[in-house]
Parts: C-alpha cells; sequence; structure tokens
C-alpha cells in the first residue's frame, strides 16, 4: 500500500504521530508557538486513540505525566521555552524516577517572556540539565516536519527502552511550517512494565515511584546508576547527517532550522569553490562529539549555526579540543539569517 | 546456672498454658491491618498521622482492594507514607499530588487512586492544583491532614496557622493583617460543581477516630460512581512543633483548633447519587 502524503504543520504532523504511536494520554497548556499540538489532539485523540487533557498550568501538566507515567501509560506533553521552564522541576523528578515519556520544546525568544518567534535558545536547559541534579534528558532535535512525527515514533521506542523522558527539542518556525509529511505504517510495540504502580497483587511486592533517597548511599547508588544508563544511550544513540563532509574544508555545525538554512549554505559555497559542509547533530543528548572531533582533523575551521547568542558552540568545542579555531555565528530574537548572511561570515574566516 | 534453666522452663510452660487459654477464652477482635507494613513509624509520638494510616489501610482491607488501589504521597511529614501502606504508590513532588493522581487515574480508571497531602501541600504550594482537580471532578479521593503547621522542615507558619498562633516563622504570631487569614480550603473546594463529598474530622476520640474511618470507607466507595471528588480533611495535631506534648495538643485541637475547622459533612452527595451504593451509616 502506498503511503498517502500530506501537508500538514510540523506541529500538527507531530500530534498526528503521537495518535499513531498510540500515545496513551496527552497532558497540556496552551502556548505560542505550539498550541496547535493541544488543539489537534483535543480534537482527533477522542475516538481514535488516547485522552487529551488541558491542565490549569504546565507544572500540572508535567506532573500529570509524572501519574501516568508512572501507572503505565505511555504519555506526551508539548510546550514552548517559558511553559518549558515551569516543567524543569518536573522533568528533574520524572529523569530521577525513571519514567519513560515524551516531552517536546517548540523552542520560541527568550529570555523571559521573549518573543513567539523561532529560536534555538534553550539548547543548554535541553542537554545540560534545566531542572536540578545530575540527570540527562535524550534529546532529538527535528528539522523537518517530517522528523517532527517520525522523532514522535522514535522518542517513545527510546523512552521504553532507557526508562528515561525522550526531549524533542524543536523550534517555532518546524512547528509552524507546512511541508510534505508521510506517516508509514509503524508497529508499535508497546514493552510490558512491571515497575509501574497498577495496583499491589498479592503474588508481587508493592511499586513504588520515587525520586527520594535520603540515606546517601542510597542516593549515590541511584545517581551511580543513572550515570551508568546515560554511559550505555551515549554509546548506543548518537545519532547525526553529513552533508558534503567527506572534502571539506570548512565545516558547518549546525540543528534543526539552523542546519536547514546551512545546508544552502553549503551549497552557496560549494558554488563558489568553497569546500564547505555541513555536520548535523541529531540527537543532541547524546551529543557526536567523536564524529565532529574526527572531522577536526580534515578541516581548517569549523563555524558553528545557532539561533542563539552561543551554545552549542560549547559542546564543539569539547569535541574539537582546540584542534582548528571554531567560531560561532547566530541571530537572535526571533530573527532567522539567510544564507547569504552565514555564507558572508564563513568567508571572514577563509585565508 | 542449672537453676535457672529450670526456671525459665517452667515459666516458658507457664506462658504456653496461659497462651492455650487465651486462644480458647478469647476472640481476637483487632489486629493490624495486613494492608499496613509491620514496621515502626518515624511520626512523633501522639501525632495524628500514625492513626490515620491505620485507618486508611483499614478501609483498604475492608473493602479488599489492595491490588485496586494507588496512592500518592506528598511532601511533607508524610513524605515516607509509602514505607507504611502496603499498596503500589507514587510520591509527587511538592504540592502536585493531585496533578500526579489525575494523570494515574486517566491511565488507569478503574483503580482506587488517593492523595494524602498536608496542609503546606495540599493548601499552599499545591492549592491551583487542588481546586482544579477538583473542578475537574477528578474521580479520586483526597485526604488532608490539617495540623496548621508545616511539621516536616520543622513548624513554620502554614496557610491553615490560626490567627496568633506562634511559629518559627510568625515567632510573634500570626497577623492576619500582613501573613493572611488560616485559610478554611475544605470550605473554598466544596463550592465547586466537581466535589462530590467533602468532610471534616479529626482523630482525637475514640468517637471520632471511627467517624474518620467511616468518612474514609464512604470516600473511598464513592469512587465506584464516578461522580467526582471526595475529599476528607482530618484536623490533626503536631506534638512536636506546636511544643506542647500529645495531651496538651488534644486540649488545644478541641479548645482552638475546632473552632476554626468545625467539625462534620460540609458537602454530601444527593440521596439519589447513592442508590445502589452500600455506604457507612452511623457509626455508634
Amino acid at each position: 500500500m502506498e503511503t498517502e502524503v500530506k501537508l500538514m504543520k510540523g506541529n500538527e504532523a507531530l500530534a498526528e504521530a503521537a495518535i499513531q504511536a498510540k500515545c496513551d494520554a496527552y497532558f497540556g497548556y496552551p502556548i505560542t508557538p505550539q498550541s496547535e499540538v493541544l488543539e489537534y489532539l483535543a480534537r482527533e485523540m477522542p475516538g481514535r486513540y488516547g485522552i487529551p487533557l488541558q491542565a490549569e498550568s504546565e507544572v500540572a501538566a508535567i506532573n500529570m505525566i509524572y501519574g501516568a507515567a508512572g501507572a503505565g501509560g505511555r504519555v506526551m506533553t508539548s510546550s514552548s521555552s517559558p511553559g518549558i521552564s515551569l516543567m524543569q522541576e518536573g522533568i528533574s523528578y520524572i529523569a530521577a524516577a525513571e519514567l519513560p515519556c515524551l516531552l517536546v520544546n517548540v523552542n520560541r525568544g527568550g529570555p523571559g517572556l521573549g518573543t513567539i518567534q523561532p529560536s534555538q535558545g534553550d539548547y543548554f536547559q535541553s542537554v545540560k540539565g534545566g531542572g536540578h541534579g545530575d540527570y540527562h534528558l535524550i534529546v532529538l532535535a527535528p528539522s523537518s516536519v517530517q522528523e517532527m512525527a517520525d522523532f514522535v515514533f522514535l522518542g517513545f521506542e527510546l523512552a521504553d527502552k532507557y526508562r528515561n523522558p525522550v526531549l524533542i527539542l524543536s523550534d517555532g518556525a518546524i512547528g509552524q511550517m507546512m511541508e510534505k509529511v508521510t506517516f508509514p505504517q509503524h508497529e508499535i510495540v508497546k514493552p510490558q512494565k512491571p515497575w509501574a504502580t497498577t495496583g499491589k497483587s498479592p503474588y508481587k511486592e508493592r511499586n513504588i515511584i520515587t525520586s527520594l533517597h535520603i540515606q546517601p548511599e542510597k542516593m549515590e547508588e541511584v545517581n551511580l546508576r543513572l550515570t551508568e544508563k546515560y554511559k550505555k544511550i551515549s554509546e548506543n544513540e548518537i545519532r547525526y547527517e553529513e552533508i558534503q563532509t567527506e572534502d571539506a574544508e570548512y565545516l558547518l555545525v549546525a540543528y534543526g532550522l539552523s542546519a536547514r538554512i546551512s545546508h544552502k549554505v553549503v551549497e552557496l559555497a560549494r558554488e563558489k569553490g568553497i569546500k564547505a559542509g555541513l555536520l548535523r547533530p541529531i540527537s543532541l543528548y547524546p551529543y557526536p562529539y567523536d564524529v565532529i572531533n574526527k572531522l577536526a582533523d580534515k578541516v581548517k575551521h569549523i563555524l558553528t549555526v545557532e539561533l542563539n547568542a552561543g551554545q552549542m558552540i560549547e559542546d564543539v568545542r569539547l569535541a574539537v579540543n582546540g584542534k582548528v579555531p571554531v567560531s560561532h555565528y547566530g541571530r537572535m530574537g526571533g530573527i532567522i539569517p539567510g544564507p547569504d548572511e552565514i555564507l558572508k561570515n564563513l568567508e571572514t574566516y577563509i585565508k | 546456672m542449672q537453676e535457672e534453666t529450670l526456671i525459665n522452663k517452667e515459666i516458658s510452660e507457664d506462658a504456653k498454658t496461659e497462651q492455650v487459654c487465651i486462644e480458647e477464652e478469647y476472640e481476637l477482635v483487632y489486629e493490624r491491618p495486613y494492608t499496613l507494613v509491620d514496621r515502626h513509624m518515624h511520626y512523633c509520638p501522639g501525632c495524628a498521622h500514625s492513626t490515620v494510616h491505620k485507618l486508611l489501610m483499614e478501609v483498604v482491607q475492608e473493602l479488599d482492594i489492595q491490588d485496586k488501589t494507588v496512592g500518592v504521597a506528598p511532601v511533607g511529614c508524610s513524605v515516607f507514607a509509602y514505607d507504611y501502606l502496603d499498596i503500589d504508590m507514587q510520591e509527587a513532588a511538592h504540592g502536585r499530588a493531585t496533578a500526579v493522581a489525575t494523570g494515574i487515574k486517566r491511565i488507569l480508571p478503574h483503580r482506587y487512586v488517593f492523595t494524602y497531602q498536608g496542609d503546606g501541600d495540599l493548601a499552599a504550594i499545591g492549592t491551583a492544583e487542588t481546586i482544579h482537580t477538583i473542578n475537574r471532578g477528578e474521580n479520586i479521593t483526597i485526604i488532608f491532614i490539617n495540623n496548621a503547621v508545616y511539621g516536616m522542615t520543622s513548624g513554620q507558619m502554614a496557610p491553615t496557622t490560626l490567627s496568633g498562633m506562634k511559629t518559627t516563622t510568625s515567632p510573634y504570631g500570626r497577623d492576619t493583617k500582613t501573613m493572611g487569614h488560616p485559610l478554611k480550603i475544605g470550605n473554598l473546594i466544596a463550592q465547586l460543581p466537581g466535589a462530590f463529598y467533602v468532610t471534616r474530622t479529626a482523630v482525637n476520640s475514640p468517637l471520632n477516630v471511627r467517624k474518620t474511618k467511616k468518612a474514609l470507607l464512604n470516600a473511598f466507595k464513592y469512587q465506584q460512581l464516578d461522580k467526582g471528588t471526595s475529599f476528607v480533611e482530618v484536623v490533626g495535631n503536631c506534638p512536636s512543633n506546636w511544643k506542647m506534648t500529645p495531651l496538651q495538643t488534644q486540649d488545644f485541637l478541641t479548645n482552638e483548633m475546632l473552632k476554626v475547622y468545625p467539625l462534620g459533612d460540609i458537602k454530601l452527595p444527593a440521596p439519589e447519587d447513592l442508590v445502589n451504593l452500600d455506604i457507612e451509616e452511623g457509626v455508634v
């Protein structure tokens, strides 16, 4: 059977994928530029699959996720930057209690109430913690409407595989733009969750979902177990895309929306005879440090392109470890740079 | 040595005989519910928590719903409730117990879901969740222990602290002009259409203990109806932070607390809602 091609907004494609991935419940709160997710699911879930619930706040929504994930449900929430900030306490609890769930941030400009326009200013918050304590989310960065849909399936799968929250870090442009998207049949496998609080049968010990470990030795044991898990995730789940890196002398590193634009920059540069290439991290945690480190052996300069003041550049520098110069080009406030503008900046590093 | 052993043996034989007598002459009328874990509680002597825990687990035992019950513990003194209650439980972030319970109930609509929260958790940091959960009429039971003080953090002012009451953060007494008034959250949420049953009890006398048990039993049974939220407020005490002996707290509770938080039903289900439900009537 041929898969139907649809024209959809990124947010709607993501929401549709959630239903097809058999998401049991969605808890959300309206915020621009991602309200379409809640609207779509409020309209489409009843009668198809899953329960949509509009919470009284993002704080409530993320704690509903905690409860529902702890009860064994496949659950999801979405929001945009200020709302995601409100969720951070809950996300830390969810990571600590190892509850699988899918979180979506359609990144808008900040800090503060900021702007409703696209931004990548939440990179640090997404990959370095956000909430308190030692934990990591698995972070996936889509750069197309198709990936908004695809990463829902992947996200749920990874969340269940590692009992870890997964964050799709999108932005206002990817969420709002319309593109072709297909929904190939996915085989939806929901694993058994014997740890979930579904009621204690007489034949087993009670299940307790908690992030409280008041004994230092016990807390450290949990910390070490989490660290071990993150190590395993780093070994197995690094995802990235390389575009014309084989012979590249100048490497752009960009994710999400910036990667789309940077792809065009590579094309324009090649037309001018500049051997440019692009490395697009798809998983922002775990981050493709080794790949960038190896590319650094071959290139003269690395330019990170981000819609922020320079955040991912820190990870690129960690990866490059001083081998070649790394510089940053970015715009903020919801302004999206054009390819020409970025190319012009790249050319300043070409001797 | 030998003599001592002999005496011990005699005593033990006596004890055996006595044991037999007890078994023959007396009927077992009370024991720890099997749903309550057999271990020492961390609660202070005289605190209401241990009594309410026991009543709660008696209810789960009597309704035979151990395998169908999921509880939510708060942040506060009862943060470790799951150490004592032999049922599946989740530990919520401070104030978010009813949001967590909402998530559980939406995934498991046929389980009995309850939260167990103190006044700081339910009526200060979690007020929004409390009101909106009840406004949605979530089919859960909320057990609210109101002892007018933050217990676990050692006696700070709570939203329910009485006017003039001294705490570590109202050292000169709660001045309602600058610190707000004792929040009667039970009365407040009873106004919401989603509140199915709201009652206020105490465990300061054998009679009130029995009334609390009845309230809890009904509050759980009402989940079979899916008509809204049941809310049982238990006016509790805090010997450690009220800086009183357990007996003195009983006087303070009777003479001061119950004046502000009078006992009794605040909202009762309509009789037609209770057709076919075997509810607990009078207790004495």
